[in-house]
């Protein structure tokens, strides 16, 4: 039991990605309007932007800019005082590519709703079935 | 100038679809030419790409002249020169064969085709050269979204069966990209041979295992292997054609590259079939692929459908016969890839020339057609015999391979199933050959024009060359296999395999 604690509290930015992804996949499995599904795909790629972000970060750290680099630049830069860059940057990307996403499924959410007059997936199915 | 070919083969149709896009605005009759244009620098760019890699081995590229760990990282060796020039060759025919059909079912929205259409070929082209896990991860969605886009250009219900797409093409995307996170935790490392270089110590930790299986679900759910391939059917039948027979015989392939390069080149063979040993498994995983898929395909009504079934069955072919772990299954893999590719472009552009024609691939819109349409059904007979796996066609030879290694693998599982799936290509394809030649015309719909049933109506011909170029094409990639297999293919087979 306190195995588990501790492994819950250690970690805990991994338990919030994993149950934000859950919640994500379970809305673009089980909800039936087109746009709450939109809604969960949206949350499930947030998801893995937190746990990138996440593994970037160091306690007690601060922003990876040194100071006086050009002309100063010969003193020992300690790494563990910085936050690793790396992983926040590559998220500005997978933002704009989430954002690009959503962009597309919102344009076509509207063209289906402008074909079908609803985006209740379950009536839409039935107008397919029954033209 | 031959340095800078991996990045040109980028650059070129990327560069070119800012020109289209403002052509689209201002003069729409110059969207087609940039196109062609744009397209066809990659297709020189890589065809010199392999003449390169074929003479003086591996070829390398440095963005900025960033040393590899840091910068990003363009690397062709055999394996990826060869799919370059299969993705190039592919998207090149069905630009030429798309004019036609763009200019009837889409006229106005001429210039926002051909900007996709470079886009998705920019992504493909690139998921294919980068040497980069991330850097594949924004290009795989470059890909995707324009893909997302084209099919929704489609009639009826082609809207919802894009949503479902995306819904699961953005699970795939970000499992893949998880995946790439949990390597980078442990290695702290993006470039595939720098994060190979790093692992092996690593074998043992739980989060490598992890980053392996994440990283394998979603890339199977790209490419539709079987049990995730839900999606695929409906998006690859209710696009327009132009654009089905563009993403049926890409999409699926790239995505079967992206699982050789993962497996080879970053995870290793060692780690993947000896320490996971989870070949066995896989394999049998491909078998229901391919024996599902193609009981799938026997249910469908509409010819187009039908194929798209076979497309899950035809990946099957390639995941099982690469997870086979030998030199004959990986060649077998690899040369499917190359004679797929050929086989579904031919197939899915003959079905677009029916449906230009006729209005939809239905099986009673057939009767009559092999009178009224004698060379798009010739080319789909063609296309129809490689699928069967009948020689000289290439269908034989890549088949030949896989079962060579199922044999050598002693996988008669993976074996039965080849050749079930053969049998049933046989039924499904003899069937449209049956309807279309001796069943006459239904009298009921097709008296009010007297004898209509002797008149040629056949495509245009600007979609019957590209549909024959292909169709040859079969032929002469099925002769001359042996070329292919020992100059480039032989190359590209992992050490460990041999």
């Amino acid at each position: 039991m306190e195995d588990i604690l501790r492994l819950i509290i250690e970690k805990y930015n991994y338990w919030i990605y994993i149950t934000l992804m859950m919640i994500g996949l379970y809305a673009i499995i089980a909800k039936n309007n087109l746009v709450k599904k939109i809604v969960g795909m949206n949350i499930l790629q947030t998801a893995v932007i937190l746990f990138f972000v996440s593994i970037g970060v160091k306690r007690g750290a601060t922003v990876p800019i040194i100071e006086h680099a050009h002309d100063g630049a010969h003193h020992a830069i300690r790494a563990a005082e910085y936050i690793n860059p790396l992983p926040h940057v590559l998220m500005l990307t997978a933002i704009v590519v989430s954002v690009a996403t959503l962009g597309v499924a919102l344009v076509i959410a509207i063209k289906t709703y402008q074909r079908f007059l609803t985006l209740e997936e379950d009536e839409i199915l039935k107008q397919i079935r029954e033209p | 100038m031959s340095e800078h070919y991996p990045a040109l083969l980028v650059i070129l149709p990327l560069l070119a679809s800012f020109f289209i896009s403002a052509a689209g605005w201002f003069r729409p009759v110059l969207c087609f030419p940039f196109t062609v244009a744009g397209l066809a620098g990659s297709l020189l760019v890589s065809l010199g790409l392999l003449g390169d890699v074929m003479s003086g081995g591996p070829v390398s590229y440095r963005f900025a002249g960033w040393d590899p760990p840091w910068g990003i990282y363009y690397r062709v060796d055999h394996l990826n020169a060869l799919v370059l020039a299969v993705v190039s060759v592919v998207g090149f025919i069905n630009l030429l064969a798309a004019r036609s059909s763009v200019e009837k079912e889409f006229p106005e929205k001429a210039g926002p085709f051909y900007t996709l259409y470079v886009l998705f070929m920019t992504g493909l082209l690139g998921m294919v050269v980068t040497g980069d896990a991330f850097n594949l991860y924004v290009l795989l969605e470059i890909a995707a979204i324009t893909g997302y886009a084209l099919i929704a250009l489609g009639k009826g219900r082609a809207p919802l069966s894009s949503l479902h797409y995306i819904f699961m093409g953005t699970i795939g995307a970000s499992f893949y990209l998880l995946g790439v996170g949990y390597l980078y935790i442990v290695t702290g490392s993006l470039n595939m041979e720098d994060i190979a270089r790093l692992l092996p110590p690593l074998y043992e930790s739980k989060v490598v295992t992890a980053a392996f299986v994440i990283l394998m679900v979603g890339v199977w759910l790209k490419m539709g292997f079987f049990p995730l391939h839900a999606w695929l059917p409906n998006a690859y039948t209710h696009a327009p054609s132009p654009v089905s027979s563009l993403v049926a015989p890409l999409m699926t392939k790239v995505m079967v590259y992206v699982m050789i390069r993962m497996v080879v080149t970053v995870f290793t063979l060692d780690f993947a079939f000896t320490f996971l040993g989870l070949n066995d498994a896989v394999v049998w995983l491909a078998v229901v692929a391919i024996v599902m898929g193609s009981l799938l395909a026997l249910s469908e009504k509409d010819v187009k459908r039908m194929l798209t079934y076979i497309v899950v069955a035809e990946v099957g072919y390639m995941v099982g016969g690469f997870w086979l772990g030998n030199s004959a299954g990986f060649t077998g893999a690899v040369l499917h890839i190359l004679n797929d590719a050929l086989m579904t472009l031919c197939l899915f552009l003959a079905v677009g020339n029916i449906v230009h024609v006729k209005g939809n691939s239905r099986m009673e819109s057939l009767p009559g057609l092999f009178r009224t349409m004698p060379w798009t059904m010739a080319a789909l007979v063609v296309g129809a015999l490689s699928i069967i796996g009948v020689p000289p066609t290439c269908g034989f030879f890549s088949k030949w391979y896989l079962l060579l290694g199922a044999l050598e693998a002693g996988h008669y599982g993976f074996l039965a199933a080849l050749l079930f799936s053969s049998l049933v290509s046989v039924v499904l394809f003899f069937r449209i050959f049956e309807v279309g030649y001796f069943e006459p015309l239904g009298g009921s719909h097709g008296s009010a024009h007297g004898d209509d049933e002797h008149v040629v109506r056949e495509a245009p011909l600007g979609m019957l060359v590209p549909l024959w170029i292909t169709a040859l094409g079969l032929i002469l990639v099925g002769l001359y296999t042996g070329e292919i297999v020992g100059r480039v293919i032989r190359h590209a087979v992992p050490a460990m395999m041999l």
